[in-house]
């Protein structure tokens, strides 16, 4: 009896604990659906007493939002593919095989987790300027797309697969790409499922890249557009809480549908010290 | 022959993740060292001045409030962090009811971007017309400035970057004691330990090397924080929630002093270096878990 007094107390305070993560997320999705009167209003309706998608409306008629969507599709997507192919097959050659400065590389990989963009974006930005990548899309695409963090999770991963699948594969005449791309590859679907969510959610989210890389508004992220959105004096908040909502709605439903590759990765990759 | 395949085909493979990852991360990061000793407005080319935006740096009454400012958003940030997202896991950890419900709950937030949390955030604070004011005047308390008085502003800072990310740290926790092998508990239970002294001699002892991981990552997350103060507080009121990233950008891109902005970015970089070893350090002070 006491325990069952315990349990329910224990639950209670669960619940409300979590009522604080998930309580801001409904009441800016709530208030997103107000007429821009009613969001003002003193005191505030907990319910809308007219639910209006205008600001939504607003928000994609208004401005460039169509294209910061497009823009931040494009970016996630290309970044996405392009991180895959290169980290898998770099994560390969690490894992696989034995050749000189192997080591020195998968090295120099895991140091530079300890440099963020935030301490080397002043020379970053010089260089994409020199490149010609300075407000270009392909700017916030290419750099980040050589990720150690990916690169660490696929060899990690590609160590496990023995050795001698490869060696009968030689021996059978196959060459070294067939090897990569018709045996390691499908092998490795658990660690790029997982590379290709992440990837996907990071690049998504990426706020400060492309803040720095960008500075044309029709080139503009989802993510910038709001930030500059909310530089203004006046802020718009029926527009701005509908974008926000737009924002979410990508990796919210990429989290719904792969909830469980999150666990897996995020315990993937801490093991990485 | 395909022994000589096998011999070229590695470099081949990681060559054009080497490439890339050359060109914007080991040059930048040993370019930006360089730019650290000069004086350079972009337009013209960099002049090479020595330790002189060291010292300039050194001297700067801004600089030392900005670091002590970052230094304590970390050092509260990163606790805070670590306890909750410790203790949430050995909750969650355990068999209840719905716990994959409210794991998913807690990682929400990590989901989504910092721009779109500070925007959250700064909604819910709104002076006149945010929720939380409205909680507070219900409950019959006088408003509060969230976001507008320096205090509750950093406060607030905090208590977001926490909200943000604690639900990463969780899982990986929720990870590291899935590895804790359950009959210690039982042998423990046996011998007629307490709830507390089985945390204190197993589930601590033994979580070491993902509490180590824990710690160096949100004390790197907590250093590199832009976006959520940018559009939660723009860095104020005044510059009271500016801390080293959102100064190096002022002079980076603003002011335009790239070699100043550079000499921030290389101690920003070997405070987090000092740091981490000092982690590894204290971490490995007590002996391996498992021994």
């Amino acid at each position: 009896m006491n325990n069952k007094i315990k349990n329910i107390l224990w639950y209670t305070i669960l619940l409300l604990f979590s009522l604080i993560f998930v309580l801001p997320i409904i009441w800016i999705f709530i208030s997103s659906l107000k007429t821009s009167n009613e969001i003002f209003s003193w005191p505030p309706t907990i319910l809308p007493n007219n639910v209006t998608f205008s600001n939504y409306i607003t928000a994609f008629s208004k401005g460039n939002f169509i294209t910061y969507f497009k823009n931040s599709i494009f970016v996630a997507v290309a970044a996405t593919a392009l991180t895959l192919l290169i980290n898998s097959m770099a994560g390969y050659a690490l894992a696989k095989f034995d050749f000189k400065g192997n080591k020195l590389i998968f090295f120099l990989f895991i140091a530079t987790l300890m440099i963020p963009l935030q301490v080397i974006m002043v020379p970053i930005f010089i260089v994409l300027r020199n490149l010609g990548l300075y407000n270009s899309l392909w700017g916030i695409i290419i750099p980040p797309a050589a990720t150690p963090t990916g690169v660490f999770l696929v060899r990690q991963y590609m160590t496990t697969i023995p050795d001698e699948v490869l060696e009968s594969a030689r021996i059978d005449g196959a060459s070294e790409w067939r090897i990569f791309s018709m045996i390691i590859l499908p092998l490795s679907k658990p660690v790029l499922t997982a590379l290709t969510i992440f990837s996907f959610m990071w690049r998504w989210n990426d706020f400060l890249w492309p803040f720095v890389v960008l500075s044309n508004e029709s080139k503009y992220t989802i993510q910038v557009a709001i930030a500059n959105f909310v530089g203004q004096f006046s802020v718009d908040w029926n527009s701005l809480l509908a974008m926000n909502i737009v924002a979410m709605i990508p990796v919210l439903l990429v989290f719904l549908f792969f909830q469980r590759y999150f666990v897996k990765g995020i315990a993937m990759s801490g093991m990485k010290m | 022959m395909y022994r000589w395949k096998k011999k070229i085909a590695p470099y081949l493979f990681v060559l054009p993740n080497l490439i890339i990852f050359s060109i914007f991360i080991v040059f930048p990061a040993l370019f930006g060292f360089y730019v650290s000793f000069t004086e350079w407005d972009v337009l013209t080319s960099p002049e090479f001045i020595g330790l002189g935006n060291f010292i300039k740096l050194f001297q700067s009454a801004d600089f030392w409030a900005i670091l002590s400012r970052t230094l304590i958003y970390v050092f509260s940030v990163v606790p805070i962090t670590f306890g909750l997202s410790m203790v949430l896991a050995i909750i969650l950890d355990r068999n209840i009811k719905a716990k994959g419900f409210f794991r998913a709950i807690f990682y929400l937030p990590t989901m989504l971007s910092f721009i779109v949390i500070g925007v959250s955030w700064r909604w819910i604070l709104g002076n006149n017309f945010g929720i939380l004011n409205y909680l507070l005047d219900l409950a019959g308390m006088a408003p509060v400035n969230w976001l507008t008085n320096s205090t509750t502003a950093t406060i607030m800072v905090i208590f977001a970057s926490v909200w943000a990310r604690v639900g990463y740290f969780m899982v990986m926790f929720i990870a590291g004691l899935q590895g804790i092998p359950g009959v210690y508990y039982e042998a423990a239970e046996i011998d007629g330990a307490s709830k507390w002294q089985q945390f204190r001699h197993i589930t601590f002892p033994l979580l070491k090397p993902t509490s180590l991981v824990v710690v160096v990552l949100s004390t790197i997350q907590a250093f590199k924080m832009f976006g959520l103060i940018k559009v939660m507080t723009t860095g104020g009121p005044g510059d009271s929630t500016t801390y080293l990233v959102q100064e190096i950008y002022q002079q980076a891109f603003q002011v335009g002093d790239m070699g100043y902005a550079s000499a921030m970015s290389v101690m920003l970089f070997l405070i987090l270096g000092l740091l981490t070893i000092v982690q590894f350090k204290v971490s490995n002070r007590g002996g391996n878990a498992y021994e």
